[in-house]
């Protein structure tokens, strides 16, 4: 073809040196070579032949002169190599060996397996949502210090307040939300890129949430509100599961579904433009998180309908470990009506109180919808509701 | 009858010594060869544990070799790896130096390596043996026969600054510190390169059982095998070759000229504590 006997070819590297990237010009001229095939390297560089059989020797070629002699280190070094999956495509399993490869990538044997991803099972986390859900969520990132219009308001004392311990509970709720799924992104295995990256938006999206609750409650200059112990252990039961559909339904399908109504009442009723505008941006992202859940819990639950009874089995068991705790605690209930009383006269407060008993209502319906949705029967889904954390996280 | 391990000696010149034949032991084990190894501080108590029968095979620099042979006359090299032949060293000085030729470095101060490495000290000095130099040398790892790379790295760094006229150096670690910026890349010129020389062997001075056994499991080590590849390219190798010896001509050359061992083997460099 260019007039070299078959197996042998020649490169000219003109006036670069091995030392300035002219082993590129080698590796790719020796690369099409059978082993044993010879490459004369030519060259103005003053350390050419001196640098060839450093670097040759190294990589298990030969030298002759300014001649290499190819080996086969290279290939070998390939020999047993797989690719991670395909790009476009999501494995039934991802192999521990894949490693933190990109999807599709060829893989070098010999490095140690991936540790501590053992949510492996594309049935177990993957779902069609995620690729889709995951560019909602990067383009729907929002930065708290131009998305609200952080101007001080002017309320009454008490219904500031009552403000005030909102922001207080809503703070230890989202950074429950914020630890639940951090702790089970590296416990996916990386094959299933969208579902890590999904769920990294989701911290920081609950990130985001801590930093705005906890704004708004020291705008005013006040002091912050109590944590109550029954929902400290409340959220300590979701800290504690270690499943992860599990912690994912009770979490996300539950929880943060609960939230959706909790958030778009104080968005409705909140008595200034700072906290419905924050209560409406964590909607928005709060929507996502529970898209997600549903559509991977769904895809899982088709796949494995005994998981049903195992979700089941999880509320109940949460119900009993919080009989003895207060649940929600009656300063957040209590707040919550002044909030959406908006001053402490007897027929503001009596309205707030039939909105917060309405919330209850439309929060239990909302639940029952998603557990219909789920595949669980009426009366089962009716019951489980009821059983769900008063805390609504 | 169990028969009892070979046992190998290696020096700890750099902490991933361990992480090698630890590898490698397990390598060996897994294929019925007994097998253990010691580590020594520096290449000249392992050639006398050699000798003495303490250890059966050593991983021998190449001037371990030439003492452990002045020791025993009837030691033998048994494997090597692909890498440690046919090596060369250079004496280097700054590309807008006036000397051309290694004659003009009469007068002239040459930066080493450590007083007992072959390719940063003793075999480029040699080319050097009829020159009048001012030797400077930068001693790090003095007792690891110039396997820690520091001593030829601070010469080239000396030749860089301008406190030497040519350094002495191995030829990879010229394009390594050229890569690296220790030299400016174009920024030298070689002025003398020796002949090819043979680096590392494993040396055996009396038999065991297990010693075919031995380099015949390491001859089969496959470059393609992931279990392997990791450890050979922590050791810098893609096969191992059997032992030879004719590459050693030029460093028992060097040794005599200098001094460096006496011919029965005994420790005779003038200031060399390892
Ligand atoms: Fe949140
Ligand atoms: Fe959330």
């Amino acid at each position: 073809m260019d007039g070299h006997p078959p197996g042998t070819a020649e490169v000219d590297l003109g006036p670069l040196g091995l030392d300035g990237g002219g082993h590129l010009l080698v590796a790719r001229a020796l690369a099409p070579l059978p082993p044993g095939g010879r490459l004369r390297v030519t060259g103005s560089d003053g350390h050419l032949g001196v640098h060839l059989q450093a670097w040759a020797r190294r990589r298990g070629h030969g030298v002759e002169g300014t001649t290499v002699v190819r080996g086969a280190a290279d290939r070998q070094r390939l020999a047993g190599a797989v690719r991670a999956g395909e790009p476009g495509a999501v494995a039934g399993r991802a192999d521990a060996t894949w490693g933190l490869a990109a999807r599709g990538a060829l893989v070098e044997a010999g490095a140690p397996p991936l540790a501590g991803a053992d949510l492996d099972e594309r049935a177990v986390v993957w779902t069609e949502l995620a690729p889709k859900l995951y560019a909602q969520a990067a383009a729907g990132q929002w930065d708290p210090a131009t998305a609200i219009d952080w101007d001080p308001p002017a309320l009454p004392g008490e219904v500031e307040a009552a403000v005030v311990q909102v922001m207080t509970y809503l703070v230890e709720n989202e950074q429950a939300a914020l630890a639940v799924p951090a702790r089970f992104l590296g416990r996916i295995h990386p094959h299933f890129r969208e579902v890590v990256q999904f769920l990294a938006t989701q911290v920081a999206d609950e990130a985001r949430h801590v930093e705005v609750f906890t704004r708004r409650a020291l705008l005013c200059g006040g002091e912050l509100g109590i944590s109550g112990a029954g929902g400290r252990a409340s959220l300590q039961t979701l800290l504690d599961e270690p499943d992860w559909p599990t912690a994912s339904f009770l979490l996300s399908a539950l929880g943060e579904g609960t939230f959706l109504s909790l958030l778009s009442f104080l968005e409705r009723r909140a008595p200034d433009p700072v906290t419905a505008r924050i209560a409406r941006l964590a909607l928005q992202d709060e929507a996502r998180h529970v898209a997600f859940a549903m559509g991977h819990l769904g895809e899982h639950l088709r796949a494995a309908p005994g998981l049903r009874s195992r979700l089941r089995a999880a509320v109940l068991r949460r119900h009993d470990a919080l009989a003895s705790t207060a649940g929600l605690a009656d300063s957040v209930d209590d707040a919550l009506v002044v909030l959406a009383a908006g001053a402490f006269t007897p027929a503001a407060i009596g309205a707030g109180w039939r909105r917060v008993r309405q919330l209850e209502v439309e929060m239990d319906e909302a639940r029952r919808r998603r557990l219909v949705r789920l595949g669980f029967a009426d009366a089962e889904a009716t019951e489980l509701s009821a059983l769900h954390t008063r805390n609504f996280m | 009858m169990v028969t009892r391990p070979l046992v190998l000696g290696a020096v700890a010149y750099d902490a991933k010594v361990v992480t090698i034949w630890e590898g490698f032991r397990r390598y060996f084990l897994a294929r019925d060869l007994p097998f253990d190894f010691v580590l020594y501080s520096h290449y000249e108590r392992q050639v006398e544990a050699l000798v003495g029968g303490q250890i059966d095979v050593a991983w021998n620099s190449p001037l371990a070799w030439v003492r452990t042979r002045r020791l025993a006359p009837l030691a033998r090299a048994v494997a090597m790896r692909d890498t440690d032949r046919d090596l060369t060293s250079v004496v280097v000085v700054r590309a807008d130096s006036p000397v051309r030729t290694p004659a003009e470095l009469a007068g002239r101060a040459v930066g080493t390596g450590a007083v007992d490495s072959p390719q940063g000290t003793l075999l480029p000095l040699a080319l050097l043996a009829d020159t009048p130099v001012e030797v400077r040398r930068f001693e790090v790892g003095v007792g690891l026969h110039g396997d820690h790379v520091g001593g030829e790295r601070d010469a080239a760094r000396a030749l860089a600054a301008g406190a030497v006229e040519a350094a002495c150096m191995l030829d990879a670690n010229h394009l390594l510190f050229s890569k690296e910026g220790t030299l400016p890349p174009g920024g030298t010129r070689v002025v003398a390169v020796t002949p090819h020389f043979d680096h590392c062997n494993f040396s055996v001075v009396a038999d065991h059982d297990a010693l075919d056994r031995f380099v015949t499991l390491l001859l089969a080590m496959d470059y393609a095998d992931p279990a392997t590849r990791p450890l050979m390219d922590l050791e810098g190798l893609t096969a191992w070759l059997p032992g030879r010896t004719d590459g050693y001509d030029q460093l028992e050359a060097a040794v005599d000229r200098f001094g460096f061992y006496g011919p029965a083997g005994e420790v005779a460099a003038a200031g060399y504590r390892p």
